[in-house]
């Protein structure tokens, strides 16, 4: 299970291909692109499994070829920076 | 110390302390139409030290100081104190600031609105807001824009202008009696002498502004302007200010802020005529 962070630890700041994240509890900013702010918006608090996240992205963003590992090595990325959590 | 100059410079003031009397008569006389602190109480402590006791006397070398310092600095001669007091003020701001985001950037107003020019060193941006001063802008500063997190507001900081090499004489013959510092010859980046912010600069630095157009000039290349995105303009800036990262959340509001409200521009120019009508098609145009 994967999960956004709190959204109270975030500042998100759409500026154009690119989004500005200020992370709160570490102070740094990440300048993100697509899929990272859409992956965040899809995981949401609560936090689903790799499958039901792969879906529901397929369904809001009319993925085609939805693959599970490169997905996987994503979140992992946003774990390490703070962005997201295994619940 | 024994010889001591306060200034104030936009908000922010200044106690400069010195080993020697040259430097402070220097700042003395170029200040001269500037306020000292508010209460008297300056935010930050400059000092022109010797390294040696007997280097105050023999081969005089400046050493600079302060409440904020780097380690490693070297020192400067006597002939080039005035520069060092300029350098030491430029790091106490650059290390110690807080209150505003600071951008590496010159800064000129009109009508309320003001135009920012940021690059790096030898881009122009202090020879472009020199001689915009000249032609009906107001010059707010050529080293520091201060940008107010709860505003966004620009504040001017209209030190001295520092000009480099060729941009010397471009100056002087463009503001013929406008007064300047000694030419100091030989420091680490060639010849630089100082302008003095006009009076009108001077009085009215209290007076802040809002950014209008953000300009990240190069000089010495075919004449071109490009549209820059949001994006790698916030990736610029964080680059292009010394305190984004100690400023923490307001400077990351500052600068989102400032980068989704002012359109950028990165203007290519081979001589200051074409940059000064690349700015005036630019601002015509907003």
């Amino acid at each position: 299970m994967y999960s956004a962070a709190p959204a109270d630890t975030l500042r998100i700041v759409p500026l154009d291909a690119f989004t500005a994240i200020y992370h709160r509890a570490s102070g740094i900013t990440h300048l993100v692109a697509s899929p990272v702010p859409e992956i965040l918006a899809a995981l949401g608090p609560d936090g689903m499994t790799l499958p039901a996240l792969t879906a529901r992205l397929v369904e809001r963003y009319d993925l085609l070829d939805a693959d599970g590992a490169a997905l996987r090595a994503r979140l992992d990325e946003l774990v390490a920076a703070g962005l997201a959590r295994i619940a | 110390m024994r010889h001591v100059f306060s200034v104030r410079v936009g908000p922010v003031g200044f106690r400069v302390g010195s080993h020697w009397r040259t430097p402070i008569r220097q700042l003395a006389t170029l200040y001269a139409d500037y306020p000292r602190p508010e209460n008297g109480v300056p935010d930050f402590t400059v000092r022109l030290f010797a390294h040696r006791p007997w280097r105050r006397v023999i081969r005089p070398a400046v050493m600079i100081g302060g409440d904020f310092m780097i380690p490693d600095a070297a020192p400067l001669p006597l002939a080039q104190g005035l520069l060092a007091a300029e350098m030491a003020m430029n790091l106490q701001m650059a290390l110690g600031q807080r209150r505003y985001l600071l951008l590496h950037a010159s800064a000129v107003e009109r009508d309320g609105r003001v135009l920012l020019m940021t690059g790096e060193s030898g881009s122009g941006k202090s020879t472009l807001a020199a001689l915009l001063s000249r032609a009906g802008w107001r010059l707010m500063g050529d080293e520091f824009a201060l940008i107010d997190p709860a505003t966004g507001l620009a504040h001017a900081f209209p030190r001295l202008v520092s000009l480099k090499n060729e941009a010397i004489a471009a100056v002087e013959a463009a503001a013929p009696g406008a007064r300047f510092g000694p030419l100091l010859e030989g420091t680490p980046k060639g010849a630089i002498r100082h302008l003095v912010p006009d009076a009108a600069a001077v009085a009215t630095m209290d007076m802040p502004g809002r950014p209008a157009l953000l300009l990240f000039p190069r000089f010495g290349f075919a004449p071109d302007i490009r549209a820059v995105a949001p994006g790698e303009v916030l990736m610029r800036l964080t680059q292009a200010s010394t305190n984004y990262v100690a400023m923490g959340e307001r400077g990351f509001t500052a600068l989102t802020g400032l980068v989704r409200s002012v359109p950028a521009r990165a203007i290519d120019y081979p001589d200051t005529d074409r940059a000064l009508a690349q700015v005036a098609a630019l601002w015509d145009a907003l």
